[in-house]
C-alpha cells in the first residue's frame, strides 16, 4: 500500500454511465494487474475502491460505473483536481501460472482490470483471448482497446444488441489453457461452473478500509477466511467457496 | 518525560494516542507503512474464547460524517491470538499492547482474560461489554449495570493486569454503568463504543447491512462521545480513555479537556492509514497554539 496525491488528467464518459479517469501521481506507481486503488472523495467518509484498468509510469487509469452518490460525485470532477489515493492495494493476478493460451472473461465494469492484465500477458508472449459480457451495446467498453493489443476479443450482450446474445460463461470454448475473470458475483459463478480448467477470479465486495484493517469484506474460502481487500481481490479457483 | 507523555494505569505512554480495537487489526497492515512504535499503545482486534467468522456481508455502510459497521467480532480465538498474533505483534511493536476481550457469557470472558493474563506483552485488558453487533452477550453486560459489575468482579479475580471496561453509549444513563464498573473493581473505563444505527437500500428495500443494524462511528459521533466522557469523568474517580470520532490532534485535546487521560482513535485509521501517526506529529503544534505545556496538565481542564 502507498498513499499519494494524484491529479486528474482526464475524466470522460466512454459508455452509458461508465467513465474513464486518468490520474497522474508524483512517482512511478508499480501496480500489478488486478490491484485496486482507494480514492478519498470530498464530503464522503469512506474511500471508494476502484480496480485499475491500466498503469504506466506515474499514471493510473480507472474505469468506473455510476452506482451511487460517490461515483456520481466523481463524474463531476474536472481535470486538474487533486485526489488523495491509496494505491497498490490487493494481491493482483499472478501471470506466471497460466500456460500459453490464457482466456480472459469480463462482466460489465469488471472488464476494466482485464485490460492491464491482457497487456502484461501479451508482453510476456502469451496468446491472449478475451470474452467480455455487457447488458447492452451502449455499455460496451474496452473491446477496441483490447483488439488494438492484438487480443482476440469477443463481445457478448444479454440483449444481443452487440455481438452474440448471452453471457461470457456460454462462450468459454477453444483450446485455452487457463482463465482469468472479473465481474459481478453471478457472472463469476457462471464462469466457475462452465470452466473445467484452473483460473483466477477477481471479486468485489463492499469495503471499509481497503487495506485489511477492518474485516469488513471477509469471505469464507476453502483456505479459511480471506479479506477480499488484502488477501484478494483475486482468489484461485480451487479455493473459492460459494455461499448462498 | 516528553510533553505528550501520559500515565495509563501505571504504565507511561509516550503520548495519549491509541488506535481503537477493530480499526487496527493486529497492527501489521499499518507497520507496513509507518513505524507504529510512535503510538502510545494500540488495542488489538476484539478477542473471544472461540474463533469467530463474524456477521454476514455487507458489514459496512456509509453515513453522513461516519460509517456503520457490523463486523461481529471476527477473530481467530484467544489461543491463536496468543500463539500466532502476539509473536507477530512483538516483531513490529515493542511496547505493551492493549488486549480487547469480548465474550458471550461470564465464563468466556473470564477464560479469555485468564489466558491473556500470562503474557507480559499485554499491558492492559480492555473488556468490551458494548459490542452492538453480536447477539446473546456482549452488549447485555454493558447495558445492565448489575450484570456488568458481576462480570468485572469475576475478571478481576483472574488477572493482575489493569482492567479497562469499554462501555456502550446505548444506555439511558452512561454514568450508572460507569459507577457500577468502578464499584466492581474496574481500574479504568474506555468509551464510547459505537452507537447503534441502520441504513436501508432504497433500490431493494432491505437493510443495507447483513446484520440489519450496526454501530455508528466517525466524526459524526464525536460530540456525543465527548459529552459522555465529560459526564463519566465527573461521576467516577478511575481514569477514563475517551474515544468516538476522534480524527485530528485538536479532537485529542478536546477529549483530554473533557477529562480523558488517553484517547483512542478508530474510524480515522480506516480512512487515512496514517491518521494516528499524523495526529501524534500534529499534537505539539496544536499544544503550542493553545499555550499547553504538558498534555497531562489539561486533563479535565474544561470543568
Amino acid at each position: 500500500m502507498k498513499k499519494g496525491i494524484f491529479s486528474i488528467k482526464e475524466n470522460i464518459e466512454i459508455a452509458a454511465g461508465t467513465y474513464r479517469m486518468v490520474l497522474e501521481g508524483e512517482k512511478d506507481v508499480n501496480i500489478i494487474p488486478g490491484q485496486f486503488i482507494d480514492i478519498k472523495l470530498d464530503g464522503f467518509t469512506l474511500r471508494r475502491p476502484v480496480s485499475v484498468c491500466d498503469a504506466y509510469g506515474s499514471k493510473i487509469v480507472i474505469c468506473y460505473r455510476i452506482a451511487g452518490e460517490g461515483t456520481a460525485a466523481m463524474r463531476e470532477y474536472e481535470e486538474g483536481r487533486k485526489l488523495d489515493v491509496l494505491y497498490g492495494l490487493g494481491n493482483g493476478f499472478d501471470i506466471t501460472v497460466c500456460g500459453e493460451k490464457p482466456l480472459l472473461a469480463g462482466g460489465g465494469i469488471g472488464s476494466a482490470p482485464l485490460y492491464m492484465l491482457a497487456k502484461e500477458l501479451a508482453a510476456a508472449g502469451k496468446e491472449v483471448s478475451c470474452v467480455l459480457g455487457f447488458n447492452t451495446a451502449k455499455e460496451v467498453i474496452l473491446a477496441d482497446e483490447l483488439r488494438a493489443l492484438g487480443v482476440d476479443t469477443r463481445v457478448v450482450t444479454v440483449d444481443g444488441s452487440a455481438g452474440d446474445r448471452g453471457y461470457p460463461s456460454e462462450y468459454l470454448g477453444g483450446d485455452c489453457t487457463y482463465i482469468y475473470t472479473c465481474g459481478p458475483k453471478a457472472m463469476l459463478k457462471g464462469v466457475y461452473s462452465s470452466w473445467n480448467g484452473d483460473g483466477q477470479f477477481s471479486f468485489e465486495e463492499r469495503m471499509g478500509c481497503g487495506f485489511g484493517a477492518c474485516m469488513g469484506c471477509t469471505c469464507k474460502t476453502k483456505e479459511g477466511y480471506k479479506r477480499i481487500c488484502k488477501d484478494g481481490p483475486v482468489l484461485y479457483k480451487e479455493e473459492i467457496l460459494w455461499e448462498d | 518525560m516528553g510533553r505528550l507523555s501520559v500515565d495509563l494505569l501505571g504504565i507511561r505512554l509516550d503520548n495519549p494516542v491509541i488506535p481503537a480495537s477493530g480499526t487496527f487489526g493486529y497492527g501489521y497492515e499499518f507497520a507496513e507503512i509507518y513505524d507504529i512504535n510512535c503510538l502510545g499503545t494500540f488495542s488489538f482486534k476484539g478477542t473471544t474464547k472461540e474463533p469467530r467468522y463474524g456477521n454476514a456481508l455487507p458489514r459496512i455502510a456509509e453515513t453522513p460524517g461516519g460509517m456503520l459497521n457490523a463486523v461481529g467480532l471476527q477473530n481467530p480465538g484467544v489461543e491463536k491470538v496468543i500463539s500466532e498474533e502476539l509473536p507477530k505483534i512483538r516483531e513490529c511493536f515493542h511496547k505493551p499492547v492493549m488486549a480487547n476481550v469480548c465474550g458471550f457469557s461470564e465464563e468466556e470472558y473470564v477464560y479469555t482474560c485468564r489466558m491473556l493474563d500470562g503474557h507480559n506483552q499485554v499491558g492492559w485488558l480492555e473488556v468490551n461489554v458494548s459490542c452492538p453487533n453480536v447477539h446473546g452477550g456482549g452488549l447485555a453486560f454493558g447495558t445492565d449495570a448489575r450484570q456488568c459489575a458481576k462480570l468485572i468482579e469475576k475478571i478481576k479475580k483472574v488477572t493482575e493486569k489493569p482492567v479497562i471496561v469499554k462501555l456502550s453509549p446505548n444506555v439511558t444513563d452512561i454514568c450508572e454503568t460507569a459507577k457500577a464498573a468502578e464499584y466492581a473493581g474496574a481500574d479504568g473505563i474506555s468509551l464510547i463504543n459505537t452507537i447503534m444505527g441502520m441504513r436501508i437500500d432504497i433500490k431493494n428495500r432491505k437493510p443495507l447491512l447483513g446484520n440489519v443494524t450496526g454501530g455508528l462511528s466517525g466524526p459524526a459521533v464525536f460530540p456525543v462521545a465527548l459529552r459522555m466522557v465529560y459526564q463519566v469523568t465527573s461521576a467516577v474517580d478511575i481514569p477514563v480513555i475517551g474515544m468516538g470520532g476522534v480524527s485530528k490532534a485538536e479532537d485529542v485535546v478536546e477529549m483530554m479537556l473533557a477529562g480523558a487521560c488517553a484517547v483512542e482513535v478508530g474510524t480515522a485509521n480506516l480512512v487515512n492509514p496514517y491518521a494516528c501517526s499524523e495526529i501524534i506529529s500534529d499534537l505539539e503544534g496544536v499544544m503550542d497554539r493553545y499555550g499547553i505545556d504538558r498534555l497531562e496538565d489539561i486533563i479535565g481542564g474544561a470543568k
